[in-house]
C-alpha cells in the first residue's frame, strides 16, 4: 500500500489518498492521472491492468486500486 | 459566396429541420432549434445595445454552450469561451484583455462568475434561449456583415504569465472548414464524437462541419475519456463514424489493448493532431480499424484550427516520425532560416504560415502581435502578413514537411499547448518561493516542477491551483535546496533535466 501511496502522492501532493473515496467522482484524478497510474503500478508490481479493470469502480479510491493491485498479484502466481 | 459563418446554417435548416445537429450529456437540439435560439440569444444580445464586441461565454460545455456561440455571432459579435476549468486569477486576466460588456451563463456557472472580477452585465440562458426574436435587427446586422470581422477570441498560454487571446474572423474559419471538409470527406452522414473542449480552436472541426452538412456531432463525456471500453462502446452506440482527437485520446485506447475486449465498428475517419503520435500506437489502431482513413493534422490556434494535413498512405516503421504533410489548399507554409531566407529542400527552417487562414493577430495586445504576425520578409512590395509559429520543421526526401523542434519552451501536453514560462510565473508570484524551473519530461509526459522555498509539495500544489488551469499542473513537484543558474544568470534546464534522471534513475 505504501508504494501505491507513493505513485499517488507524488501526482497529487495535496491529496490525502487514505481518506478519499471519490476520485473519480470529485475530478481529482484525469485520464493523465489514470494513464500513469496504470503504467507506474505495472513498473512496481509487475502486473498489468487491463482495460475491462479501468472503470470508475476500481479508482475511486486508493484502497480499491490497491485490492484489485493484490487480486492481480495473487492471480499471477 | 459564404462570407459569414451562419450562412452555412441558414441553409441546412432550409433542407434538414428536423435532423439532431448537436448532442449533449442530458439534451440534443435539432437544426430547427439551433436556428431559432440562436436567433432568440442574438436578439437578446442587440437588446443590450453590443455592436462587433467581445461577448464572454461562461457556460458548461453542452448543446446550449454552442447554440450560445452561434447566438453571440447573430448579434454581430464575437464569442469568448471561458471554463469552470479555468481558475479566477486566468479568468480575470482574460476580462482585462477583452474588456467585454456582457456575459452569458448558464445555471451551473452564474454563481461563480458573480464571483469574478467582472463589471457588465449577465444574462443567464435560460432566460435568453426563448427571447422574442427582432428578425429586422438580425437581419440588418447581417446585412453589414463582412468576412473580415471577428467570431471568437481564445485564449492561449503566454510565456510572460499573461494568456494571449488569439482572434479569427469568419473568413479564415469558412476557409478552414471548407478545405477540412473536403480533405476528410465529411459529408450529411458524418457523425462526429467531440473530445476537445469548447474553449479552444479545436472544436471548429466539428462545429461547423455539422452546420454545412448538416451532420451530427455528439458531445462526448469528458469522464468517458478516462474508461477506454466504455469509451468505444459509447462510439460504438452512437454509431460515431468521424473523430478528430488529441493523440493522448487515441493512445489511452491502444496502450490498454482495450481492442481485445471492444473494437469500433463505425469509425471511418480518424484524424489527430496536436502532438506527435507515437507509430507503435498508431499501428495499433490501424490493425484494430482496417476501414478507415487516419489523418495527421497540424496547425496553431494562429492558423485558425489546423493549417496542414497528412493522409496515412504507407506503413511507418517504429523509428519515423510521421510527417505533417501538406498545407491545406489555399494557405502556403514558409520555411525560413535565421536571416529570414527560404531553406533549401531538407534543410530545417521556422514554419510560417501565409494565407486567409492566418487569424487577424492577439486581441488587444499589439505588442505581441507585433512579434509573430510580420510582414513577410519575402515580400517588399505591399503589405502581407504571415504568422511565425516558432516550429521548426523541414522537408523530406518525399517532399512531404516534418515537425522537428521548438524555437523556445513550449511545450505539448495531452494536446495542451503549454508556455513553461507561464507555469513559473504563476509559481514566482508567491512569497514563499525564491526560485522555480519547469521542464518537461517527454518520455512519461509529465511536466516537472522544481522549486526552491519555504513551503512543502504539497501545499505548493493547493497554492497553484487556484491559478493555473488543470491542463497547465505540474505532474511532479520536486522541492532543492539551491536552483541551478546558467553562467549569464538564467535557470539553467539542462541542469535541471539531469537532476531530474538522476534521481528517476536511482528510484529505479
Amino acid at each position: 500500500m505504501e508504494e501505491l501511496l507513493e505513485i499517488l502522492n507524488e501526482l497529487h501532493p495535496d491529496i490525502d489518498f487514505n481518506t478519499q473515496q471519490n476520485l473519480v467522482d470529485e475530478k481529482i484524478l484525469d485520464s493523465f492521472d489514470i494513464v500513469t497510474i496504470i503504467s507506474e503500478v505495472a513498473d512496481v508490481f509487475d502486473i498489468t491492468i487491463s482495460a475491462e479493470e479501468i472503470v470508475p469502480d476500481n479508482f475511486n479510491s486508493a484502497s480499491a486500486l490497491y485490492s484489485l493491485i493484490e487480486k492481480k498479484m495473487d492471480d499471477e502466481d | 459566396m459564404y462570407n459569414h459563418v451562419l450562412d452555412y446554417l441558414a441553409e441546412t435548416v432550409a433542407r434538414v429541420p428536423e435532423k439532431t445537429a448537436f448532442v449533449g450529456e442530458n439534451l440534443s437540439y435539432t437544426f430547427r432549434q439551433v436556428y431559432d435560439i440562436s436567433r432568440s440569444i442574438g436578439s437578446a444580445v442587440l437588446s443590450k445595445g453590443l455592436n462587433k464586441e467581445p461577448v464572454i461565454v461562461f457556460m458548461q460545455k453542452s448543446p446550449q454552450t454552442i447554440v450560445t456561440f452561434f447566438g453571440v455571432v447573430n448579434a454581430g459579435c464575437y464569442y469568448v469561451p471561458i471554463d469552470e476549468e479555468m481558475p479566477a486569477a486566468r479568468i480575470n486576466l482574460i476580462f482585462e484583455n477583452c474588456q467585454s460588456k456582457l456575459m452569458i451563463c448558464d445555471n451551473n456557472t452564474v454563481k461563480l462568475a458573480q464571483e469574478l472580477s467582472f463589471d457588465g452585465d449577465i444574462l443567464i440562458f435560460d432566460n435568453i434561449c426563448d427571447y422574442k426574436t427582432d428578425n429586422k435587427l438580425l437581419l440588418n446586422v447581417r446585412e453589414r456583415a463582412i468576412d473580415t470581422d471577428p467570431i471568437y477570441i481564445v485564449f492561449t498560454s503566454g510565456s510572460t504569465g499573461v494568456p494571449k487571446g488569439v482572434c479569427a474572423c469568419h473568413r479564415s474559419v469558412i476557409d478552414y472548414v471548407e478545405q477540412l471538409s473536403s480533405v476528410l470527406e465529411f459529408d450529411e452522414n458524418t457523425i462526429f464524437g467531440n473530445q476537445t473542449p469548447l474553449y479552444f480552436d479545436a472544436c471548429l472541426k466539428e462545429l461547423y462541419p455539422t452546420l454545412k452538412f448538416g451532420a451530427t456531432t455528439y458531445l462526448i463525456p469528458h469522464q468517458l475519456f478516462m474508461f477506454p471500453v466504455k469509451l468505444v462502446e459509447y462510439l460504438n452506440e452512437n454509431k460515431i463514424n468521424t473523430i478528430c482527437w488529441v493523440v493522448s485520446a487515441l493512445t489511452m485506447i491502444s496502450t490498454f489493448n482495450t481492442f481485445a475486449a471492444v473494437v469500433p465498428k463505425y469509425l471511418r475517419t480518424i484524424a489527430f493532431g496536436s502532438e506527435v503520435f507515437p507509430v507503435k500506437q498508431l499501428n495499433i489502431w490501424r490493425d484494430a480499424v482496417k476501414t478507415a482513413s487516419f489523418f495527421n493534422l497540424y496547425g496553431p490556434t494562429e492558423g485558425t484550427g489546423m493549417c496542414c494535413y497528412y493522409p496515412i498512405d504507407r506503413e511507418f516503421s517504429a523509428d519515423e516520425t510521421i510527417p505533417i504533410g501538406y498545407p491545406f489548399k489555399n494557405t502556403d507554409i514558409l520555411l525560413l532560416d535565421n536571416e529570414d531566407r527560404q531553406v533549401e529542400d531538407g534543410e530545417p527552417g521556422e514554419i510560417c504560415i501565409r494565407g486567409t487562414s492566418v487569424t487577424l493577430g492577439y486581441y488587444n495586445n499589439p505588442d505581441k502581435t507585433k512579434e509573430a504576425f510580420v510582414q513577410n520578409p519575402l515580400n517588399k512590395f505591399y503589405p502581407e502578413i504571415i504568422y511565425r509559429t516558432g516550429d521548426i520543421g523541414k522537408k523530406n526526401d518525399r517532399g512531404e514537411l516534418v515537425f522537428l523542434s521548438r524555437k523556445d519552451y513550449q511545450i505539448k501536453h495531452m494536446g495542451h499547448r503549454i508556455e513553461l514560462g507561464e507555469i513559473e510565473v504563476n509559481v514566482n508570484v508567491l512569497d514563499e518561493i525564491k526560485f522555480s524551473g519547469c521542464i518537461y519530461d517527454s518520455v512519461k509526459n509529465k511536466i516537472v516542477l522544481f522549486f526552491v522555498g519555504d513551503i512543502t509539495a504539497a501545499e505548493l500544489s493547493k497554492a497553484i491551483k487556484e491559478r493555473l488551469p488543470r491542463y497547465m499542473m505540474p505532474n511532479n513537484i520536486i522541492s532543492l535546496k539551491n536552483m541551478p543558474f546558467t553562467a549569464n544568470g538564467k535557470i539553467d534546464r539542462v541542469e535541471l533535466k539531469k537532476i531530474y534522471n538522476e534521481k528517476y534513475i536511482n528510484k529505479n
